[in-house]
């Protein structure tokens, strides 16, 4: 929460500071607790607020009086600690052990018993729920720090352990501790010169190529020196020791390594030693790593939750530690009274176990520790790993409040920049609005209505940061309470600021600014012009909306997420947002074949919220390419190419030849007129060219209708004929081929066998029969028709699908290659064994209108399945590979030089693209050259 | 085979010192910050080159038709 400058440059002249800081202006009052400074945003002070009566003196300044220094300073320092302001930069972080010293001093309680609660329910002293150790019931104050819920972050506790134990965690590291010093002496097993030398290879090396390589220098060092049987410092001969795990450590692989004698070693190594193994004897000791006092942590990391039924919950790290003071309390008492050490043995070991299972219950060698249900525990580890773990849950984890996801549905009603709310949404998320003098009577109006009637607003909250819910009986409290500063939760309203999104996030535009508007139903309303960016389709996608709560989340919003702000994708410099489907279809039919009368031209205008008519011309019949030329702006000048290469070419805002297809406005960096409009008039008048032109080509086939009827695939008698001669020419062509195969006739390809061969010769000529398939049938593609229209506009479908109802189905292809599996030598039990004709290998010779035969029908299937497991698959397996890539590529910046770098200032690239071209600035990728010089 | 030979393999060269000097300049960066190259890498072929030297390397590229690349040799 920055203060900005003082906006209000108070009534009352601001005393000059002593450095003129502007922080040390305490515009908010200094009773303002941090959680209430978002407040204090420009709005929430009113300019030269009017001074009401000042009743509680919450929000209003007091009077200025010149501030003597002195004054001035300790309100400066009262401010700056509510501000919460942190001057200092984190340069680096470093990692230690903690030795039982430090242990016991941070400690605030020692651990005895493991009884938690007495009789009352109350914590016991020295028990695990010690009242010194934090709070976690609401209402109490720590014993230890005096702050109450929430404040007080906890505090530790510690336990003497009877008997050293190893942390499991450093089992290693003291594995090779242990191999490379003396027994005797605790040296390292290198002689004396060579230490120094290696110390100061070690920080030559972390100088040079960093601390990563260090690590690996310190491997190889230990490695070297495990091997050396006699120590070079006193000529100690020196025992194999080999460590079973998971914490056990044996001499010669005869004697067990107690850890005590583990610990005593370990003490010995001498401070110097250590940084040859890569330890900073500082802040890690060696002998650490061997527990003599265990840190209890805060209650507050492990709190008791209380069940309805009032019975207390214990949480598992709390189980795990109760276990360890039990054991520990036994194995003390049997040291004392001297029992037989296999029984005192038998206790540590079992001590070693449960302090293991307390750091990290998923120890390969060991039984996890259960619930009685027999759930494993979660201890310490297992809260801080993997995907559910802290770090990426909850630290890198993105959750969010204020958010909202259903179903998704199209409105072409809707502005491309709106989304379409359900009341019961708008009504459940808020959006905190500040009263002021002006909006006074405006709030109220939503608190009088209250939570259950729309526009109403569901909780007040006063400028102390209190917050109440509005309900129908404390809002005449509410009512009353009202005043400047109080800030209104209200609901959502037409115009709201909304961030809308559809995973996966892909891209920028998988996350755009929308407006709201609120509407019945019960699902999320977008304009399909967005579907494309977004990726969504309507067949039960499902997205999220978010509703920024401050100002400068809105404004940010609105100014690099707005929709029309993402028009241009940097992917490909082209427009990501234009007309699909009857948008398309609509204007091609309109603008190729239609001509309306005036009035009916007038209809479709007014049906699509436009009522600027003198912009049509004034004849009897309009065409078409007239009526759609109304959308454009006056001045506008396009020429470009249509889908079927013809000319397209706008002048002077009129539409004067070609027709309006997928490749004028279609989105995904189609719609070359559409990027042409953005470059011309921007993205907001570009957004409202697409909406009508969208309406247009709905309007237009509402009128006209548009369905794809069966007899759109009748095909001439000619026509027919000709497909079945093709068709039989085809497999008499293949016939031969395998009869050349079977008598040994047939060429092989160079490089192929002749097995190969046959198969590649028979695949093309049945791909080329059903190319002259398509081929005959386009011939007789009739123009007008409604499937042709939708075709050839790039609407949807592609004429394979025609030839595919129309003529034959073709060859099922699986992983490229004919289908050949099933049976031994044969698809289907039906067929000879070797048999390579087309019909037993996948080739469909029906189309889809005349029907397909049971194998035809079986093959299909087999095709169409792999394809669903296919995506099925793949989408994953993708998904994965796009992470990684983010990951690896997430902090690379185009320098000001055109240079991409990472955040070391490493070059990745000496110019961006190669060709130092911004994508999003670019037409397809590249500048326009000759649209700049007819410009200029 | 000569790797340096085949169509695919970018034109590697060794650039002078004021060249390496230069270049270091106009990006206002040390050797530290260029990109790494392998003093082994088959794409040097016999080029005489050391630890430090800097090398450029002419790529086609589909964007821009030819770039160029400069590469600190590195010996690990």
């Amino acid at each position: 929460m920055a203060e900005e400058a003082p906006p209000e440059a108070e009534a009352t002249e601001v005393v000059a500071t002593p450095e003129g800081a502007p922080e040390s202006t305490p515009e908010s009052t200094p009773e303002s607790t941090p959680e209430s400074t978002p407040e204090s945003t420009p709005e929430s002070t009113p300019e030269g607020a009017p001074e009401g009566a000042p009743e509680e003196g919450d929000m209003v300044v007091e009077p200025r009086v010149p501030l003597t220094p002195e004054e001035e300073r300790a309100l400066r320092e009262k401010f700056e600690a509510t501000t919460r302001y942190v001057n200092k930069k984190v340069t680096s972080i470093f990692f230690g052990l903690l030795g039982p010293r430090m242990i016991k001093k941070m400690a605030r309680s020692k651990i005895v018993t493991p009884e938690l609660y007495d009789k009352e329910g109350y914590p016991v002293d020295g028990g695990l729920m010690d009242v010194r150790l934090g709070v976690i019931d609401p209402g109490l104050r720590c014993k230890t720090c005096g702050s109450k819920l929430k404040e007080c972050i906890g505090h530790f506790g510690y336990i003497e352990i009877a008997r050293p134990v190893i942390h499991i965690n450093f089992v290693k590291i003291v594995h090779t501790m242990l191999q490379c010093s003396c027994r005797e002496c605790g040296r390292v097993l290198i002689p004396d010169e060579n230490i120094q030398k290696a110390r100061e290879e070690l920080e030559q090396i972390e100088t040079d190529e960093g601390v990563e390589a260090r690590r690996d220098a310190v491997k190889n060092f230990v490695s070297s020196t495990k091997k050396m049987s006699k120590c070079p410092h006193c000529n100690a001969k020196q025992e194999k020791i080999t460590l079973e795990k998971p914490t056990t450590f044996m001499a010669d692989a005869e004697r067990r390594i107690t850890p005590i004698e583990i610990r005593s070693r370990l003490e010995k190594i001498p401070d110097n030693d250590c940084w040859v193994f890569g330890v900073n004897p500082e802040s890690a000791r060696p002998e650490w790593m061997v527990l003599t006092v265990l840190a209890i942590p805060p209650v507050t990391v492990r709190p008791s939750i209380t069940l309805e039924s009032g019975e207390r919950s214990e949480d598992d790290l709390t189980h795990k530690l109760g276990d360890i003071v039990r054991i520990n309390q036994r194995l003390f008492e049997n040291i004392n009274a001297g029992a037989p050490e296999i029984i005192v043995e038998d206790l540590w070991d079992l001590l070693q176990y449960h302090v293991t299972t307390f750091f990290d219950n998923e120890v390969a060698q060991l039984p996890p520790a259960r619930h009685r249900s027999g759930q494993p525990l979660k201890t310490i580890s297992e809260r801080i790993k993997s995907k559910e773990g802290r770090i990426r849950h909850n630290l890198a984890g993105k959750r969010t409040n204020f958010c909202a996801r259903t179903v998704i549905s199209p409105d072409t009603m809707l502005a491309i920049n709106e989304v379409g709310v359900p009341k019961v949404i708008a009504m459940k998320i808020t959006v905190p609005e500040i009263i002021n003098e002006w909006n006074r009577e405006y709030l109220k109006k939503f608190v009088e209505n209250g939570p259950t009637k729309y526009p109403g607003a569901n909780y007040l909250v006063r400028p102390d940061g209190k917050k109440k819910k509005i309900t129908d009986e404390t809002k005449e409290a509410i009512l009353e309470e009202l005043q400047p500063g109080y800030v209104v939760e209200r609901h959502l309203i037409d115009g709201d600021v909304s961030v809308f999104n559809r995973q996966p996030s892909l891209h920028r535009m998988s996350m755009m600014c929308h407006k709201v508007r609120v509407l019945p139903g019960r699902t999320l309303r977008l304009n399909p012009a967005v579907c494309a960016p977004y990726n969504a389709d309507f067949d039960g996608d499902e997205m999220n909306l978010h509703l920024p709560q401050t100002e400068e989340a809105r404004a940010e919003a609105e100014i690099l997420l707005d929709v029309q702000t993402q028009l241009i994708s940097p992917g490909y410099g082209g427009s990501a947002i234009g007309c699909i489907h009857d948008g398309i279809s609509g204007n091609f039919v309109l603008t190729k074949f239609i001509d309306l009368t005036y009035q009916e031209a007038v209809d479709l205008l007014c049906a699509i919220g436009l009522f600027n008519v003198d912009k049509l011309p004034n004849k009897k019949i309009i065409t078409g390419k007239e009526l759609f030329s109304t959308l454009l702006p006056d001045d506008f000048t396009f020429h470009g190419k249509s889908k079927n290469g013809e000319e397209v070419v706008v002048e002077k805002g009129q539409l004067v030849k070609g027709v309006i297809d997928q490749k004028t406005v279609g989105g995904e960096g189609a719609g070359e007129m559409i990027r042409a409009l953005q470059k011309e008039y921007g993205s907001q008048q570009t957004i409202d060219i697409i909406h009508s032109i969208f309406k247009l080509g709905i309007e237009v086939l509402l009128h006209t209708g548009i369905s794809a009827p069966v007899s759109d695939i009748d095909m001439p008698k000619a026509a027919n004929t000709k497909i079945q001669e093709l068709l039989v020419q085809a497999e008499e062509e293949v016939a031969q081929i395998i009869q050349d195969f079977e008598g040994g006739q047939l060429e092989a390809h160079p490089g192929r066998t002749v097995k190969e061969t046959i198969e590649l010769r028979i695949l093309e000529i049945l791909n080329k029969a059903r190319n002259s398939c398509g081929d005959t049938i386009r011939e007789h593609f009739t123009e007008g028709l409604n499937s042709t229209s939708i075709i050839s506009s790039g609407a949807r479908g592609n004429i394979l699908n025609i030839v595919q109802m129309a003529a034959c189905v073709g060859q099922q292809a699986l992983r490229g290659k004919r289908i050949d599996k099933g049976y031994k030598g044969r698809t289907l039990s039906c067929f000879k064994h070797g048999d390579l004709k087309p019909e037993s290998r996948g080739f469909v010779r029906n189309s889809f209108r005349k029907g397909l035969n049971p194998k035809e029908f079986f093959f299909h299937a087999i095709t169409g399945r792999d394809s669903l497991m296919d995506t099925a698959l793949r989408t994953p397996k993708s998904g994965y590979l796009y992470r990684r890539l983010a990951n690896a590529m997430q902090d690379l910046k185009v320098e000001h030089d055109k240079t991409v770098r990472d955040a070391n200032g490493r070059i990745i690239q000496f110019l961006y693209g190669e060709d130092g071209i911004d994508v999003s600035r670019s037409e397809k990728g590249t500048v326009n050259v000759d649209r700049i010089t007819r410009q200029s | 085979m000569e790797p340096t030979k085949h169509a695919i393999v970018p034109k590697h060269t060794k650039v002078s010192d004021k060249e390496k000097q230069d270049l270091l300049d106009t990006y206002g960066i040390t050797l530290r910050e260029l990109p790494r190259i392998l003093i082994k890498d088959p794409g040097l072929g016999k080029l005489d080159v050391k630890e430090g030297d800097v090398v450029k390397v002419a790529r086609t590229s589909p964007t821009a038709g030819e770039s160029f690349f400069f590469r600190r040799v590195v010996a690990t």
